[in-house]
């Protein structure tokens, strides 16, 4: 059950860290979108 | 520039990968709390790193107030937003360890308090800048960093000055630890520093592209008035 904890931290750690880098991602996908729209 | 990018992520990737290896099977268990105490490795280096990140903030808005430079205003935004992320996984994993530790989730003690206060300046800082539209903005933030930058020492030398739940620091502090643990404690905090380094660096490349769009459309819109109104 202790070792449940220790992995919850790993775990949470990881999801908050991958889901800052997709909304990274996800911004950076939008802004290359916007800028094919001004160049037409 | 646009080569030494994923060069420095798989290496940073191959890095965290021996950082989680050290920290899971090589370092020694703890005799008291056992496999648990094993969060040490990601807590302490996550609070470390977002302390950092946040004299970084605290820097750069200096010169930006100075200089009124924009490049700093970009460094500080950025800084400060993976500060937080940093600063949400200190918040997170303190409890998770605490919980079989100590018995308890959360304790109102100066170490806690003044970490979930620090996290939530920054917070509003972030809030600030997002949603404010006044062209004063990057001022008033640099003002609000410089005060949160204020409350950084206080969180760190909070456990020397107050009787708190919170162990001693592991540096400097009247704590000791194992060479091994240490090791491993300062592999994981190179880990994370340099991912850290590369998400901020992502987050400029992104900030700076953005305000270039922005700065598009204010030209598109002068040009073609009409347009605008639509």
């Amino acid at each position: 059950m202790r070792n449940g904890y220790l992995f919850a931290a790993y775990a949470v750690t990881w999801i908050i860290h991958i889901t800052y880098l997709g909304s990274i991602v996800r911004r950076y996908a939008r802004l290359k979108s916007e800028i094919e729209q001004l160049k037409k | 520039m646009k080569k030494l990018f994923p060069i420095l992520g798989v290496l940073t990737a191959i890095l965290l990968i021996y950082a989680l290896y050290q920290a899971l099977v090589v370092a020694p268990t703890e005799r008291t709390m056992g496999d648990v105490q094993r969060i040490f490795y990601y807590h302490v280096p996550s609070a470390w790193t977002a302390f950092i990140l946040f004299f970084i903030n605290f820097g750069a808005s200096v010169f930006y107030l100075i200089k009124r430079n924009p490049a700093a205003d970009i460094v500080a935004l950025v800084t400060a937003e993976v500060g937080v992320v940093f600063c949400t996984v200190v918040l997170i994993t303190g409890p998770i360890w605490a919980r079989p530790v100590w018995g308890i989730w959360w304790t109102w003690d100066m170490r806690l308090t003044s970490t979930l206060v620090l996290w939530l300046i920054y917070v509003s800082y972030l809030f600030l800048r997002r949603f404010s539209s006044s062209g004063e903005t990057p001022l008033l933030a640099a003002a609000l960093a410089v005060l949160g930058a204020l409350c950084v020492p206080f969180v760190y030398f909070s456990i020397w000055f107050f009787r708190t739940q919170h162990p001693q620091p592991v540096m400097g502090g009247g704590g000791s630890i194992d060479p091994r643990m240490l090791h491993v404690l300062l592999i994981n905090w190179l880990a994370f520093s340099c991912f850290a380094f590369l998400v901020c660096w992502s987050r400029y490349r992104l900030e700076k592209l953005q305000r270039e769009v922005d700065h598009a459309h204010a030209l598109e819109s002068l040009m073609d008035p009409r347009g605008s109104a639509r």
